[in-house]
């Protein structure tokens, strides 16, 4: 982790909690570890580890049909492996959003991670997402507070990227 | 064996507005849409391996209610990892009902899994389910059915049935409409998100 550690990672956070997100389903990342913790924390979100990120999609959906609102956070690596889940947003029209840390981007050390990392904008927009990208901390918190906008008053698919850049290269 | 129709019916008697179904793609939507038709029944028809999220987020968000989700083998075998993501979550309200032939039953009925040794009511309770259960007759399936209906959960029971081919009873397939109309019926505010 880069610089001032808590601002951008809080800034979400609340964004999250303005709109009463209630379900939060995640495989873990350490970029998301502190959102992670936050949510398990807080009794009135519903917090839902998954073995793999797909049930995600399938996850909120069904919180959707039962008037909650929620969000996914995964790894970059992860989005493939949710590309035929995402037919059930585009099918049915589901609000979603999910929150990516980027991985194979940015000063990547671990080569497997280029692959997935690198497809995952293209990826996102031919499953029909809005994608947006998020380089800077200050961008982190409205950058999420439009994409939740566009998610349930605007009931689209939404894809935030927080890149490799903002959350500090991964190092072993 | 039992007959997919007859137990599915029998699974869904005298329902009401408590009851919220969550139907895999293919044979068991097309079983819980001839069992009666209802805006409570999120008929899936496709999104294969989401049937048990779907209902595990719908089982979250409405405790009040409960859930039942009726898939095929087949469709349970590829998201048999939502098992454990129930399992580890353990809602009271959500019920798992496996419609078991053994066999992949829209793509030419080649053998499944749990025909070559996967026990699906074994896997959900090595998952942390509340119970599980296996029925191959009718007196079977009236226990089976007391468990999804009523017991805590979360619960599944694999029901085995025949493979002879049953009329198709196609609900609705638009997935706007099959949202919508859920959300409708459910929720007083549903105009909206």
């Amino acid at each position: 982790m880069n610089g001032d550690s808590t601002d951008w990672r809080d800034d979400i956070w609340q964004a999250l909690k303005r709109v009463g997100i209630a379900q939060v389903a995640y495989v873990p990342d350490a970029g998301h570890e502190k959102l992670i913790r936050a949510a398990h924390a807080d009794p009135q979100i519903k917090t839902t580890v998954l073995t793999t990120e797909e049930e995600g999609v399938g996850l909120l959906a069904g919180a959707d049909l039962g008037g909650e609102r929620g969000v996914l956070l995964m790894q970059s690596s992860g989005v493939g492996n949710c590309v035929n889940a995402f037919s059930l947003l585009r099918t049915c029209g589901f609000p979603f959003l999910t929150l990516v840390t980027m991985r194979g981007e940015w000063a990547e050390f671990n080569p497997w991670q280029l692959p997935m990392g690198q497809a995952t904008p293209d990826t996102f927009s031919r499953a029909g997402f809005l994608v947006y990208r998020v380089d800077r901390p200050a961008d982190a918190g409205p950058t999420v507070a439009a994409a939740l906008a566009n998610a349930y008053d605007s009931q689209s698919a939404n894809a935030v990227l927080l890149s490799q850049r903002l959350i500090g290269a991964k190092v072993f | 064996m039992l007959d997919r129709r007859k137990a599915v019916a029998r699974l869904l008697s005298r329902r009401d507005d408590d009851l919220l179904v969550v139907s895999g793609l293919g044979s068991p939507t097309y079983d819980v849409a001839a069992a009666g038709d209802h805006p409570l029944s999120f008929y899936l028809w496709g999104a294969m391996g989401l049937a048990v999220p779907i209902g595990l987020g719908l089982a979250l968000a409405r405790p009040g209610n409960r859930i039942l989700v009726v898939t095929g083998d087949g469709e349970m075998l590829m998201g048999m990892g939502s098992l454990a993501t129930a399992g580890a979550r353990r809602p009271a309200n959500l019920a798992v009902c496996v419609l078991d032939n053994e066999a992949f039953g829209e793509t030419g009925g080649q053998k499944s899994h749990t025909g070559l040794g996967t026990d699906l009511a074994a896997v959900a309770l090595a998952s942390g389910f509340a119970a599980a259960t296996s029925a191959g007759n009718d007196g079977e399936l009236e226990g089976a059915v007391d468990l999804l209906r009523h017991a805590a959960g979360p619960v599944l029971a694999v029901l085995k049935i025949g493979r002879d081919p049953v009329p198709r009873v196609l609900p609705e397939r638009d997935g706007h409409v099959i949202r919508q109309r859920f959300r409708s019926a459910l929720l007083q505010d549903a105009a909206m998100s």
